[in-house]
């Protein structure tokens, strides 16, 4: 695998995105950017739009408004585009009473570049029987055979909706495993949602967080990270603060102010001590903001440039 | 050939971000003389694989690395190691924790105690190497 090639045009790029349903409003003015060789995150409360977006870059749900552009091309229902994206939907879309083998047979029929014997050695390697019907494997197990068929399309797109949720400690270290071996083979990006945060810090590096009904971030971690400071002081008013950064929460003793701000430049004020901000600190902030009103804050667009090589 | 030389254990628990702990693994390693000159590094995959870890947080333990001029990367073989971290002159270690020590009696001395001594420390190291970056 080589560096990264951030010269190279987005695999997504989304600009104004928006999905009613009749009178529901499933997500709004969505701009963001993923750049080749990711593994995304996308974060959000329940109901926050993260399903909508995925079916969307998919070609699975037409916009009600904006522009969405994946892997060069508008998403929609066609061999062609369908070849460069894998998609894995909550319910693991299995035949219960098929084998792994016979999947793999019938993925040959429909896939033009299919890649067999790559999902019958890493089912091989995990030990999972390929004769046994898939309805008797386990959660974890049904989850690998999964996973393998999706990649055997050889993707350029994994799309991944809350993939690992149901699994086992231990089968989902194998489940992200198998996932970043595939990336690191590369060609490959990932965009997944998901509520575990430990496990995401540990195999994303780009973030994309939906709150309070839009994009609150999306960027590389490490430069989103970078952009956040948590500062500790005795309490005051924290409209200076507010004049150069923007206050994402703020907490309050009767004594003691917790701030976790984006920095807008350097903190003056020596009153305040700052601190880095850790990923769950950052993503649990941005949660709990409230909901949309006037004068909420516009989504980051500036942190959907890439980072720098890291 | 898999180069099962060394491998890597990751804390997602640990202050230290994944990347640097690759990174200290690998020059602990080579002061311990686990790993020698001409070595293989595991290969980006064979740690993803192990660790489930992004493959960017690898590459860039391994290019920091190379950028120490500790190892190579030989296209299409995978990442050797180049030489051993230049470590300081042997008396440097006890030398510095004689003078610390004394630092230390002194700040006890004022009534530090040891959680205001590490915060204190904490700050100076950080200021230093925002020294460095300025």
């Amino acid at each position: 695998m080589t560096a990264r090639q951030d010269a190279a045009p987005p695999v997504i790029e989304t600009r104004g995105l928006a999905k009613r349903y009749r009178r529901v409003t499933a997500l709004t003015d969505c701009t963001i950017t993923v750049p080749e060789g990711r593994i995304s995150a996308l974060i959000g409360a329940n109901g926050a739009g993260k399903t909508t977006l995925l079916r969307m870059l998919a070609g699975l749900a037409r916009p009600s408004d904006g522009d969405v552009t994946v892997l060069g091309g508008t998403p929609r229902q066609d061999p062609a585009f369908l070849a460069g994206i894998g998609f894995l939907a909550q319910e693991i879309p299995l035949y219960r009473r098929l084998s792994a083998g016979d999947h793999i047979a019938v993925g040959a029929h429909l896939n033009p570049r299919w890649d067999a014997a790559s999902v019958r050695e890493r089912l091989s390697s995990l030990n999972i029987p390929l004769d046994q019907a898939v309805g008797t494997l386990s959660g974890g197990q049904r989850a690998q055979v999964a996973l393998s068929l999706t990649l055997a399309k050889r993707p350029r797109l994994l799309l991944l909706d809350e993939p690992v949720a149901a699994l086992d400690p231990l089968a989902r270290r194998q489940f992200l495993a198998t996932l970043a071996e595939a990336v690191a083979a590369g060609g490959l990006t990932v965009v997944l949602s998901s509520h575990l945060v430990a496990d995401i810090e540990r195999v994303c590096d780009h973030l994309i967080l939906l709150a309070a009904g839009r994009v609150q971030l999306c960027g590389d971690i490490d430069t989103v990270l970078a952009d956040h400071q948590v500062l500790v002081g005795p309490r005051k008013d924290t409209t200076a603060i507010q004049k150069a950064h923007t206050l994402v929460q703020a907490t309050h003793t009767a004594r003691q102010s917790t701030l976790l701000i984006r920095v807008g430049g350097p903190v003056i004020d020596p009153a305040w001590e700052a601190a880095d901000v850790g990923f769950e600190e950052l993503v649990l902030a941005y949660l709990s903001q409230p909901g949309p009103g006037p004068g909420a804050p516009p989504a980051i667009a500036h942190l959907t440039t890439v980072g720098e090589d890291q | 050939m898999r180069s099962d030389v060394i491998s890597f254990r990751l804390d997602s628990r640990s202050v230290v971000p994944p990347y640097l702990q690759i990174v200290q693994q690998v020059r602990q390693a080579l002061r311990m003389g686990v790993l020698d000159v001409g070595d293989q590094l595991p290969t980006v995959r064979e740690v993803v694989a192990a660790t489930a870890i992004n493959p960017n947080t690898v590459l860039k333990a391994y290019r920091d690395l190379e950028r120490e001029g500790l190892v190579e990367p030989r296209a299409g073989h995978g990442t050797f190691v180049l030489r051993r971290p230049p470590g300081p002159p042997p008396g440097t270690h006890s030398r510095l924790a004689r003078s610390l020590a004394q630092w230390v009696r002194g700040a006890r001395e004022a009534g530090l105690d040891d959680d205001s001594i590490e915060s204190l420390l904490r700050v100076t190291l950080q200021a230093a190497a925002e020294q460095e970056i300025a």
